[in-house]
């Protein structure tokens, strides 16, 4: 009875230190494929699994959905964006043109003016809604993750490329064509 | 004059050499700990991480001693000190090569076998100064273990004394290599005094000493409070076990004793039954590879490279087999361990009427 144990008791934990010892010598290497896309990735059980962050990165896939990024100059203002957003992380004021501005590259006409264009990261939930409504596909993921600060507020994005001078102005303008059409109807 | 300057000389060397170790040992650890575990380990501190146990050490030697306002005091303070002076004692007695041993006494494996039993006073001193549940679990537990696998390890050191007829550890290791002027027959029935090696080891002269040796192996690793037999501390369900209350230079020299045990009973084992500071080459033929190995300088490269090897097994089967439960634990040592050295020690007995005389 006690050697049938003892025995068993061996015999299993030379198992256990052999397949222990096996790792302990695989760690020579570092596995290789780091895509999860090739093929023979689970083929590969052998070797250390650390990836060291800075130093070495994993492929991500292409659909991944990091950072927004907003090209401002494609954004014809229409807050499309900030009512899908689920979580109202995505903040934008409006400036009214008195007549076209431009057009955007892909031919919308743009008749607003971005005076405030702010996503605040640290409530973003990353659901990637606001990318399928923008009519002009401006706001996009990007593949940007590792944006981490000591600030709460460095994770509000601003990019309205607007300066306080030109809001100011373009206000005054929006002001005045205002005040030049009331005039109009009271003649 | 002199004697008093060695007699402060050689205590200073070995605790040098054992702060050396820890550091060492517990690089070592963690980079073994990785490698099992497909991981890396420390990186970052040094190159491949070297400087990580230094920065460690300052860490440690800088934090502020804090004492619970409800612990007893005196027991908590000098616990630390009780743990770590038991085992550093015990190194007084072992033989780093032939007749290269702080002290020669006669009664050296007694000595050692007393003065580690002490360890366990020292634990629950600490447990229950600390006065905190689950210090106070955890030296229950480090005590009912230790003090159950003294037995196996006390059976299995009579199981070599049975053989070597003495308790002087210097003499048990010359008695296993060709400085010895007894006879060692290789498993009983093969003179080899002039071949020497591994063939004149403890273990190859009497083949259940392999047996034996497991057994002792075993129960040492319980000694140490080392996975699988770790309950005392039990990181995952006693938070530290028996120090959890310690931190700065206390917790520092809890950590040293235990790192200094895990040295100390592989070269007790080692200096039993491996042969100690004896050679692993045989002489053969004309090849006297046993005569040109053997030496002072020799003596300590064997016994420290042997007792690394254990240390390095020891800490390959810790992050392989999982915590053992209380219950499994007193099983394996009263049903398991027991028995087989009890059996050990009558074929020694046997053996020695029989074979040798």
């Amino acid at each position: 009875m006690i050697f049938k144990t003892a025995s068993h008791a061996f015999r299993t934990a030379i198992k256990g230190l052999s397949l222990t010892v096996k790792h302990l010598f695989g760690a020579r290497r570092s596995r290789q494929e780091l895509n999860i896309k090739n093929d023979n990735y689970f083929d590969r059980q052998e070797g250390i699994v650390t990836v060291q962050y800075p130093a070495e990165k994993m492929p991500i896939p292409e659909v991944a959905r990091y950072q927004l990024q907003v090209d401002i100059d494609d954004c014809i203002v229409c807050d499309l964006c900030a009512k899908a957003c689920p979580v109202d992380c995505i903040e934008i004021e409006a400036i009214k043109s008195p007549e076209a501005i431009g057009k955007t590259s892909d031919g919308s006409v743009k008749r607003l003016y971005p005076a405030k264009f702010n996503i605040d990261m640290a409530k973003c939930m990353y659901c990637g809604l606001c990318t399928v409504v923008c009519p002009t596909e401006c706001i996009v993921m990007t593949n940007e993750y590792d944006r981490s600060s000591q600030k709460l507020t460095d994770l509000i994005y601003g990019f309205s490329d607007m300066t306080d001078e030109q809001v100011a102005q373009r206000k005054a303008e929006w002001t005045q064509f205002q005040a030049e059409k009331e005039a109009a109807k009271q003649k | 004059m002199l004697d008093t300057i060695l007699h402060i000389l050689v205590p200073i060397a070995i605790f040098t050499f054992i702060a050396a170790f820890t550091l060492f040992a517990v690089y070592a650890e963690r980079k073994i700990a990785g490698f099992v575990q497909d991981r890396l380990g420390p990186m970052e501190t040094g190159k491949y991480g070297s400087l990580q146990t230094i920065a460690d050490i300052l860490k440690l030697l800088q934090k502020e001693l804090i004492t619970p306002s409800l612990a007893d005091k005196i027991l908590f303070r000098i616990a630390p000190i009780i743990i770590f002076v038991a085992v550093f004692t015990g190194f007084a007695v072992i033989p780093w090569a032939k007749d290269f041993i702080p002290a020669n006494t006669h009664t050296g494996l007694f000595f050692i076998m007393a003065i580690i039993s002490i360890d366990a006073l020292g634990i629950l001193m600490a447990g229950w100064g600390s006065n905190n549940k689950y210090s106070l679990l955890g030296s229950m537990r480090a005590i009912a273990q230790m003090v159950s696998y003294e037995i196996p390890v006390g059976l299995s050191l009579i199981t070599v004394v049975m053989l070597t007829q003495t308790l002087n550890l210097n003499e048990i290791a010359i008695g296993q290599g060709i400085l010895t002027n007894g006879s060692i027959k290789f498993l009983g029935f093969w003179e080899v005094n002039e071949i020497g090696g591994f063939f004149a080891w403890n273990i190859f002269q009497a083949p259940h000493l392999i047996v034996t040796y497991i057994i002792f192996f075993i129960a040492t690793l319980a000694e140490c409070n080392r996975a699988p037999f770790d309950i005392p501390e039990a990181e995952s369900e006693l938070v530290g076990g028996f120090h959890t209350e310690y931190g700065g230079i206390q917790f520092a020299f809890i950590f040293l004793a235990e790192y200094a045990m895990m040295f100390l009973v592989s070269m007790l084992g080692v200096v039993l039954f491996l042969g100690g500071w004896n050679t692993p080459l045989p002489n053969i033929g004309a090849i006297r590879l046993a005569d040109w190995t053997t030496g002072l300088a020799w003596g300590i490269f064997w016994t420290l490279t042997k007792s690394l090897f254990i240390v390095g097994v020891q800490m390959w089967i810790r992050w392989t087999l999982p915590r053992l439960r209380a219950d499994q634990l007193m099983s394996l040592c009263w049903k398991v361990l027991t028995p087989l050295a009890f059996i050990c020690m009558a074929i020694s007995a046997i053996w020695r009427i029989l074979i040798i005389a």
